[in-house]
């Protein structure tokens, strides 16, 4: 038997007796499908508002502390040229 | 807004549910033949089927254009390989003892073959599917191709032995 025919006698075995689907499968796909689908976008929403929250925060620091702003000298600087 | 959100969900119901009905059968076929199990008690297929199908559902809107039958055939390729690989400790253990028409081969041997040939996967693509280079499936395809080819070689050997020690 060649490659072609063995093929082919294989094809055919695979295609014998199809089981039946059975008729619950569609909803609990919806139900499961659909679960997913909100907890995605549960995650989506968090992952939004966590990103926001950071933004607002570091703006308030920022504003508050003002970082790039040359804090003043601790020190006296020498005298000179007096 | 929330009038189109539900137009929308409907739609997609619709046409998910035709998807369904025409696609559920076959993938379910190839689950069967995956797991190895009788094509009339086939939970574990039933249950590979139903999360491929949820996954399905769930990139519905985000498919864009894409084949939401590859998809599905995808996913549900992976999570079999993922179980295969996680339950049964690696290729090569838990042939025998199914009762589906693959099961004298291994995990590995059943997806490439349904993926080959019953699902006709070109075979650089279910290389790509199975993260191996297309040279090994082509070996493997053969190899499960060979040991169906010769459906009694297992048993026979058995059978021949005792006849042939006394002479």
């Amino acid at each position: 038997m060649n490659r072609m025919e063995r093929e082919a006698a294989v094809r055919r075995l695979l295609e014998q007796t199809p089981p039946q689907v059975p008729a619950e499968l569609y909803a609990d796909v919806v139900r499961r499908g659909g679960r997913m689908l909100r907890r995605r976008t549960l995650a989506r929403r968090t992952m939004w508002l966590l990103l926001f929250a950071a933004v607002v925060a570091f703006t308030v620091w920022a504003l508050t502390v003002r970082p790039w702003v040359e804090p003043p000298s601790q020190t006296t600087p020498p005298v000179s040229g007096w | 807004m929330r009038e189109r959100q539900a137009f929308q969900g409907a739609r997609r119901a619709r046409e998910f549910e035709a998807f369904v009905a025409g696609a559920a059968g076959r993938l379910l076929h190839a689950a069967t033949l995956l797991t190895a199990e009788a094509p009339n008690d086939n939970p574990r297929a039933c249950r590979l089927l139903t999360l491929a199908l949820a996954h399905t559902y769930a990139c519905w809107d985000r498919l864009r254009g894409e084949d939401p039958y590859e998809r599905a055939r995808q996913h549900l390729a992976g999570r079999f390989a993922r179980e295969a690989w996680h339950q049964h400790g690696g290729p090569g253990r838990g042939r025998s003892r199914l009762p589906g028409t693959l099961a004298a081969l291994t995990p590995q041997e059943r997806l490439v073959l349904v993926l080959r040939l019953y699902e006709g996967v070109a075979e650089e693509q279910a290389a790509a599917l199975l993260g191996l280079p297309p040279e090994r499936v082509r070996v493997i395809c053969d190899r499960a191709i060979t040991t169906l080819a010769r459906p009694p070689a297992r048993p026979a050997p058995a059978v021949r032995d005792p006849e042939v020690a006394p002479s």
